[in-house]
């Protein structure tokens, strides 16, 4: 039983993370835009926000959580943006195309935030922000330990986790149920009718890109802030879950609400090669556990195959995604 | 304040080619304006400029007597002007209703409900049938018409713009539509349809605009005009439209389709146990609602569709006593086994030739295995292109250029001198005259005609009934992809067979 709730308190943060990355790709593709520079955006978000907390931890005199969390989420929010920007820019106005841009975007938001990581590090393997990991891992004063195990399982995480869910909620309402999700919806569908119809295709793609890309931003911050503890160090993690992220957008069929037992149930298959095995009662060697770290991909792909094969419209991508749009195409 | 819309002086121009040039037009209130032209004649350019797709080079629009500036689609909205394109602009995986609610204006409340109940009075108004909950994707082509048509008088125009609307409805469809129009102008409203169509235009309208090659015409009243009259008016020159049909000589039994049932990759029976012979000597039409299982008819009969087990389709070659089975063989083992089958499909550029590659090439594509050099034979290739050129007439600037800068017509016309080129036994064509002008059009019937006097077996599926009743020998009717009745083209009426595109009668599937 404690294997199981460890298991649950390990699975819920980890998807956190990729809620944020696919939550804000969704946004994104509802408007036609395939951005497959997720993992770049959160590497942006993530060494943004980390970079802000860092410094004003080292300069301030007495540093506040509060303005600490302020400061770290306006600069995720306005380098992930800037990584939609360039996307929207390069993709919508000079309409090129996106498979390429979005992968170049991966690598040029790895590449930067490994770059000016260099100058925090300053040679040692590691750099931390122990204010900010506090002030954004704090959990829920008085729920969290009244009620003992429950409280635990539902209160014991930072503020980030629950914002994830209720941006999940906020999306789903927007998207269906709004004037401007019906016109976002139209644009990532049929952009040639949205035109038609008086909506400004360009204005919902460079907005639901860069939005997205604000949303996905917050992934990488929570990443390093909270998840990994304050730390910041030259890995590729970010990168495995960015694609991890893309891979829930599919899994989801495209839909806000879903990316909320999507991205635990990620969680949960993802950390299955630690706890699994204590469950069972059994050891696994090494190689086996990576073998089991790729099961959230295959389960994507089995998720593919078996919507792929029902083919009901609902479940399919947007169908202008990825295409650019022109108006006197001809 | 005599007119709902003028233009004066328009021209549009896309790079070099100029579209519209000089073009000036009246509509009236409460009319019905025909706007004729061949296609590429400029207009459906035309009237996008009017809502807002594209913004006039030069040229001023007048809306109710004042001049206004149109450059985007709301604008027009603004004015009253609202257009339902060929190619609906819909989303299919809404609702009719929420494809309704898209173009609200942003200071009205956006409330589905309030949206569905007034879209309900207009149907009613009208006498429209309509769904307001049905996803498109589930509607058929004449419901999305209708959707498209609510949604214009949803948003209060006054003056509609239809575009082709009758390319892809069955007689007793656009009979219908007919009826909604004039409840229209009945209603006061000024309705423009772009056609070319003339026995529609001498059908529904009062007055008829005609375009040529981008340039305004003219403008007649329908009273006054006859089909001669207008095609001359539109083509420029006197053009015979007669198609002569000969009685078939001598017919020989060159294909036998039985039981023939293809499913698509999806699982869905798109041809469902159809059966019927094929002979020589005669043009066998295949009229059906496009979809209908037309393509994956004649894709099957080349080897490009894997079909169900206990179908056949036997090719009767010299010796009449030994059929050869078709199925399961790929289009090159059809080729070898000495089968001369020729194939004219829908997709020109896509199926048909390589619109990168000159005429050349494409005339290899048949050919690249002759001959036993290691390189290739170019010359008879060279060849044929020069002569399909000359004979046909082919307008290019040389047989090296690549196809795909060709216009329509001239296209069509390499595909279909190559698959004659290739002397074949069967030819099969799939809505060969598409996007043509009626030159072309008849310079096509005229070789099917020619191909049926050697002897072959001609299928020709087709789109325009008019045409199908003059040209061909049989009809064949497909729906929902079965066989709803194999008919004489002499004898029967458009109506008929237009009625056998919609109505599947009752044990039709066996001939």
């Amino acid at each position: 039983m404690s294997i199981l709730i460890a298991w649950i308190l390990r699975a819920i943060p980890f998807g956190t993370i990729i809620m944020y990355g696919a939550m804000g790709e969704i946004m994104t593709e509802k408007s036609g835009n395939l951005n497959l520079g997720v993992p770049g955006i959160m590497y942006l978000g993530g060494f943004a926000g980390y970079g802000a907390a860092y410094f004003y931890e080292r300069l301030a005199a007495h540093p506040n959580p509060f303005v600490c969390i302020l400061l770290s989420l306006l600069c995720c929010l306005a380098a992930a943006m800037a990584g939609g920007l360039i996307f929207s820019f390069l993709t919508i106005t000079l309409r090129a195309n996106q498979n390429v841009t979005g992968l170049a975007l991966t690598t040029f938001g790895m590449g930067v935030a490994n770059f000016f990581g260099v100058f925090i590090l300053n040679g040692s393997s590691y750099s931390a922000a122990p204010l900010a990991n506090k002030a954004y891992a704090a959990k829920i004063p008085f729920l969290s330990e009244k009620f003992g195990t429950v409280s635990q399982l539902l209160f014991g995480y930072g503020f980030l986790v629950y914002g994830a869910v209720i941006l999940a909620v906020v999306l789903h309402i927007i998207l269906n149920h709004t004037r401007v999700g019906l016109q976002l919806r139209a644009v990532g569908e049929n952009p040639a009718t949205a035109d038609a119809s008086g909506i400004s295709v360009t204005k919902y793609k460079y907005l639901a890109t860069c939005l997205g890309a604000a949303i996905s931003g917050i992934g990488g911050l929570y990443y390093v802030l909270d998840y990994n503890q304050g730390i910041w160090a030259t890995t590729g993690q970010i990168e495995a879950l960015g694609w991890l992220a893309v891979a829930l957008v599919i899994f989801t069929t495209w839909k806000p609400l879903n990316t909320i037992w999507g991205a635990y149930l990620f969680g949960v298959l993802y950390w299955l090669y630690q706890f699994l095995p204590g469950i069972l009662g059994i050891t696994v060697s090494s190689y086996v556990t990576d073998l089991i770290q790729m099961v959230p991909y295959v389960v994507t792909i089995v998720v593919l195959i078996v919507v792929s094969q029902r083919r009901k419209k609902e479940n399919q991508p947007p169908a202008s995604l990825g295409l650019a749009y022109f108006r006197e195409d001809r | 304040m005599e007119y709902a819309v003028q233009l004066k002086h328009v021209t549009k121009t896309f790079g070099k080619v100029v579209a519209n040039k000089d073009v000036s037009l009246d509509v009236r209130y409460g009319e019905i304006l025909s706007l004729l032209g061949e296609n590429g004649s400029g207009k459906t350019t035309l009237m996008n400029m009017l809502s807002g797709i594209y913004y006039p080079d030069s040229g001023q629009i007048f809306v109710e007597g004042k001049q206004v500036e149109i450059s985007a689609p709301k604008d027009a909205y603004a004015l009253g002007i609202g257009m339902v394109h060929q190619h609906f602009k819909l989303v299919d995986v809404f609702t009719a209703t929420e494809n309704i609610a898209l173009g609200l204006d942003k200071k009205e409340k956006f409330d589905q409900k309030a949206v569905k109940a007034k879209a309900a009075a207009i149907c009613e108004k009208y006498h429209f049938e309509l769904n307001l909950d049905q996803k498109v994707y589930e509607m058929s082509v004449s419901q999305k018409q209708t959707l498209e048509i609510v949604k214009v008088l949803y948003r209060g125009a006054r003056i509609l713009i239809l575009d082709e609307p009758t390319a892809v409805l069955t007689p007793q469809e656009t009979e219908k539509l007919f009826q909604v129009i004039r409840n229209m102008r009945r209603d006061g409203k000024s309705v423009i349809i772009i056609t070319h169509k003339l026995h529609e235009v001498l059908e529904i309208s009062d007055r008829v605009a005609i375009l040529r090659r981008g340039e305004y015409i003219g403008t007649v009243d329908t009273k006054d005009a006859t089909e001669s009259s207008l095609t001359e008016m539109m083509v420029g020159e006197k053009v015979e439209l007669n198609i002569d049909r000969t009685e078939p000589v001598n017919p020989k039994k060159r294909l036998s389709i039985q039981n023939l049932t293809v499913y698509s990759r999806e699982g869905v029976k798109i041809l469902d146990d159809v059966s019927f012979d094929a002979f020589g000597g005669e043009i066998l039409g295949i009229a059906g609602v496009s979809g209908n299982g037309q393509k994956e008819l004649l894709e099957a009969i080349a080897g490009l569709q894997p079909a169900a087990k206990g179908s056949k389709v036997r090719f009767f070659g010299e010796d009449q006593e030994k059929p050869v089975e078709l199925l399961g063989k790929s289009p090159k083992q059809i080729r070898d086994a000495g089968i001369h089958l020729a194939f004219v499909p829908e997709d020109r550029l896509g199926m048909g030739l390589v619109g990168s590659m000159g005429m050349i090439e494409n005339m290899m594509l048949k050919s690249y295995e002759n001959g036993h050099s290691f390189l290739t034979d170019r010359k008879t290739p060279r060849e044929l292109a020069e002569q399909i050129k000359e004979e046909l007439h082919v307008v290019t600037p040389s047989i090296q250029t690549p196809v795909s800068r060709l216009s329509g017509g001239n296209v069509q016309k390499v595909l279909v001198g190559r698959e004659i080129a290739s002397s074949p036994i069967v030819l099969m064509t799939a809505y060969a005259v598409r996007g043509l002008d009626i030159n072309t059009s008849y310079t096509i019937y005229h070789l099917l005609g020619e191909q049926k006097e050697k002897g072959v077996a001609v299928i020709y599926v087709g789109e325009d009934l008019d045409v199908l009743l003059e040209l061909c020998d049989r009809i064949l009717v497909l729906c929902g992809g079965k066989v709803n009745g194999i008919v004489d083209g002499r004898t029967t009426t458009k109506e008929d067979v237009g009625m056998r595109m919609t109505n599947l009668k009752k044990g039709a599937t066996r001939q």
